[in-house]
């Protein structure tokens, strides 16, 4: 099969790594069985009599203990891809991604929108930051072996390299109602000089951030989080990244989530200091809404 | 012994009285509390409900011979593949072995007249089927669109279908499970005949108090999970709802640490059986009859540490991810040993190829095959790729269908002299017991390949490229189709016209074989005496089971 990412040989190893094991132990097992079952069948001449207690107990052992050591050989081996990929590049160029029942919504970092379809260019890792609009959905690209939850209420983020420039399924694996079967989109993988070109054609408009900026001012947030309304709120420049304290002497990380979980939720950490006077934007921000706003405070342009 | 002149139908002579023969009215047999009547009435109602999960099953295989779903409508289908998971899991698979082969069997074998409470025995019945009419219900009038697994919030928030009856009916259906396996519990601390030490305890027994376990500490946590979903549903209390502050994969957390114990529900009870099948029928005593125990109590404890293998994308804690990848691949261990062990019992034997035997062969390799993929599943990379894919399909169907009714049907034919007094045509049986094998094989090994070339699970359109293996997995299920449906045929024949069996028809140590065929009322004539381990096929002039008096001093 296909293997279009940096990841998909590697996981194509341990693919392949534990169909030898399972094809030597069938054939071991399946052997054995044969062996057996034409050697002892009723009335035959072979010698029967009962196997010394000893001999069988070191077989017992013998093979607890290397099925165990293989077994256990496994798991480090294909654990240790798992924990290298958990890193995500930092030089990662990232996408926005918004699930809904039943279609994909990309954003590159320009502002350019595809639906069901992603360009992206080829050798360059990709970060994808995900959430969902209202079931959990399940984004999986087969021919780069990778696959993540998309959770509603939540930003999640997987991310990938493609190796091989083409055009590549993009599944919904996680069932989400009538047309699951339907949600499925393309991703397609093209050269530096054809993703700047396609790039270019795209209607740019302004990117997440700017409008980000925008929807900042449209929805008030600086009557409160403006440069000059310090008292009732926090300023929010250079918070992405940073250690805020919360109320009962805790310390949450301003993350992507966070800094959702502030915008719908803002009851939940309140930062220390602070009454929790602030209102929930549940219904008014849409989740497109939210992701901007999001990239603004990520921006640096914050004020 | 059993070539008795032409009798009643089931009674072995006229006049002779016996479980089927004691009484005739429906009134006798719906308020009946004898074990092996009420095994019998949770095999009637778990035959239909295994055709109408197979039927399920046989309109999807159909859809999905052309990449277009032009057979059913997307709401169709999906309706389809969830009355097929909600019957086929908790209403043939949960409780086939146990309640009927368990329920006819445990009291016999271990010497005793009666489960512990067998009014709680019958109840259990009726709660069992009150749920499963419940569900039964739901799934046809108007049905349900959420998969077995009721994942919210799409279940609570936004499926447009009965998802409240349904999940009503499992969570009635559950406790029928936790009382079968209190009973089941008691019935083993307290019946066992005299000189039925724990070590002396045939592996059916012992897999059924290990399911018990299972199913006691489980089967409650089911029922939260449950409760929660409906008050969410019902009430709109967010629990699940994360516009609310709620976590939809709490559901998942919640719905595993019972789903995936709920495996071994399915398979403990299938390794029992297969122990015994492939004991008697190669005459050996079962190899390392000790390790076996230990690994059956190893499955049932361990198996409530692995939930969490459900999740390696859901977005849980990659630390969390690495330990329940570790523990997935400890539990392998013991499954391992068990597979060892089998073969192992060969070892030395006098094999014979019968029914069951070749039922109980195709269950070990098709138990093995799938154990193994469940090491791909297990591996964290490797289960990115494959999760919600047509491998994890073809994994769970080569353990709960390959597995589990593999076994179910070799035992049903090893006991089936013993239950019903008659013998069935061991070609015909043979004939079945091989078909089904590579019909299995033929419908679910393509779709290992499916899946690892990225065919979701739960589509009813796929892109064309899919197809071959589709058509492929389609034409193997016309072939298992038919090999579940046969047995049907020359086990009903055997009822009305098959030989009478003798009491002991396979030559077996067990103790249900000491009395007659089929039982009396009260199984023994005398309470049994054991005086040895249990499969002492290959000694020589070895008595299994002495009446009582007999020798062994006995106990004050």
């Amino acid at each position: 099969m296909i293997q279009a990412s940096t990841l998909a040989p590697r996981v194509d190893g341990i693919f392949w790594m534990l169909t030898g094991l399972s094809v030597a132990i069938m054939l071991l097992v399946g052997l054995l069985i044969l062996i057996f079952s034409f050697r002892y069948r009723r009335g035959s001449k072979a010698k029967r009599g009962p196997v010394p207690e000893k001999l069988s107990g070191e077989i017992e052992i013998g093979w607890t203990v290397a099925t165990l050591f293989v077994f256990v050989f496994v798991f480090w081996f294909a654990a240790a891809l798992d924990t290298e990929q958990f890193e995500i590049p930092k030089d990662a160029m990232e996408i926005h991604v918004v699930a809904k029942q039943w279609m994909w919504k990309l954003e590159h970092p320009n502002g350019a929108r595809e639906i069901n379809a992603l360009h992206v260019p080829v050798g360059v890792p990709v970060k994808l930051v995900m959430t969902s609009q209202d079931v959990i959905h399940s984004f999986f690209v087969p021919a780069f072996r990778t696959k993540q939850d998309v959770l509603p209420g939540r930003y999640v983020q997987a991310w990938f390299q493609a190796s091989k420039v083409g055009t590549y399924h993009l599944f919904c694996t996680e069932y989400c109602g009538t047309d699951h079967s339907r949600m499925i989109g393309g991703i397609i993988v093209q050269s530096p000089a054809d993703y700047a070109r396609w790039s270019s054609g795209q209607p740019q408009g302004d990117s997440l951030a700017d409008q980000g900026a925008g929807l900042f001012v449209a929805m008030g947030c600086t009557g409160c989080h403006g440069g000059s309304a310090v008292v009732r709120a926090p300023s929010l420049a250079g918070l992405y990244g940073r250690a805020v304290p919360v109320g009962d002497g805790r310390f949450v990380t301003a993350d992507e989530g966070y800094l959702r979980d502030s915008i719908l939720l803002p009851q939940k950490d309140i930062v220390a200091g602070y009454a929790p006077v602030m209102p929930s934007y549940q219904g008014v921000a849409s989740e497109d809404d939210v992701v901007k706003l999001v990239a603004y405070l990520k921006s640096g342009k914050v004020k | 012994m059993g070539d008795a002149p032409e009798a009643g139908l089931l009674g072995r002579e006229p006049g002779e009285r016996n479980y089927l023969t004691a009484g005739t009215t429906v009134r006798s047999w719906l308020l009946t509390t004898d074990h092996k009547r009420i095994a019998l009435l949770y095999a009637a109602g778990i035959t239909f409900f295994f055709f109408l999960g197979g039927a399920a099953a046989t309109l999807m295989r159909a859809e999905l011979v052309t990449p277009a779903g032009d057979l059913l409508t997307a709401d169709e289908y999906n309706r389809t593949f969830t009355l097929h998971g909600v019957i086929m899991v908790w209403f043939f698979l949960v409780p086939s072995i146990p309640t009927t082969l368990g329920n006819f069997l445990l009291p016999l074998m271990i010497g005793a007249n009666e489960v512990a409470y067998p009014k709680l025995n019958l109840f259990s019945w009726y709660l069992w089927l009150a749920g499963g009419l419940l569900t039964l219900f739901a799934l046809l009038a108007g049905g349900v669109d959420t998969g077995w697994t009721f994942y919210t919030p799409f279940s609570t928030l936004y499926s447009n279908s009965h998802v409240l009856l349904a999940a009503a009916g499992v969570f009635v259906a559950g406790f029928s499970s936790i009382a079968t396996g209190i009973n089941f519990i008691a019935t083993l601390h307290l019946l066992r005949a005299r000189g039925m030490t724990w070590m002396r305890l045939p592996l059916f027994a012992w897999a059924m108090y290990a399911t018990s376990l299972v199913m006691v500490l489980a089967t409650p946590v089911l029922a939260m999970a449950l409760l929660l979903l409906f008050a969410e549903r019902a009430f709109g209390l967010p629990i699940f709802d994360p516009r609310a502050g709620g976590d939809p994969v709490l559901f998942q957390h919640l719905f595993w640490f019972y789903s995936h114990p709920a495996v071994y529900i399915m398979i403990l009870p299938a390794m029992g059986v297969v122990s015994e099948v492939i004991a008697c029928e190669a005459r050996r005593r079962v190899f390392g009859y000790e390790f076996m125990v230990y690994a059956m109590l190893m499955i049932a404890i361990i198996g409530f540490m692995v939930w969490g293998h459900h999740m390696f994308i859901s977005g849980q804690s990659p630390f969390a991810s690495l330990v329940f990848s570790a523990l997935s691949f400890v539990i392998a261990v013991p499954s391992a040993i068990k597979v060892f062990n089998w073969t192992g019992t060969l070892y030395r034997g006098q094999i014979r190829f019968s029914t069951p035997m070749l039922y109980a062969l195709g269950f070990v390799g098709l138990f093995t095959l799938g154990g193994l993929t469940g090491l791909f599943l297990a591996s964290l990379p490797l289960d990115v790729h494959l999760t919600d894919t047509y491998f994890v399909t073809a994994h769970f169907h080569y353990i709960m269908v390959g597995g589990s009714v593999s076994a179910f049907f070799a035992g049903l034919h090893f006991w089936w002299p013993k239950i019903t007094g008659r013998l069935y045509s061991e070609t015909l049986g043979r004939f079945a017991a091989v078909s089904m094998f590579f019909g299995f094989n033929f419908t679910f090994f393509p779709q290992f390949v499916l899946g690892y070339l990225g065919m979701p699970r739960r589509y009813h359109e796929y892109p064309p490229e899919f197809q071959a293996w589709h058509v492929m997995s389609s034409t193997g299920a016309v072939v298992l189709a038919f090999a579940y449906l046969w047995p049907l045929c020359y086990l009903g024949w055997s009822l009305v016209k098959g030989e009478r069996a003798s009491d002991n028809p396979h030559d077996a140590t067990g103790l249900e074989w000491q009395t007659r065929s089929p039982p009396p009322t009260d199984n023994f004539a005398e309470p049994p005496i054991v005086t040895g381990p249990p499969y002492r096929y290959h000694e020589e002039g070895y008595a299994p089971h002495a009446p009582a008096a007999a020798d062994e001093p006995q106990r004050p």
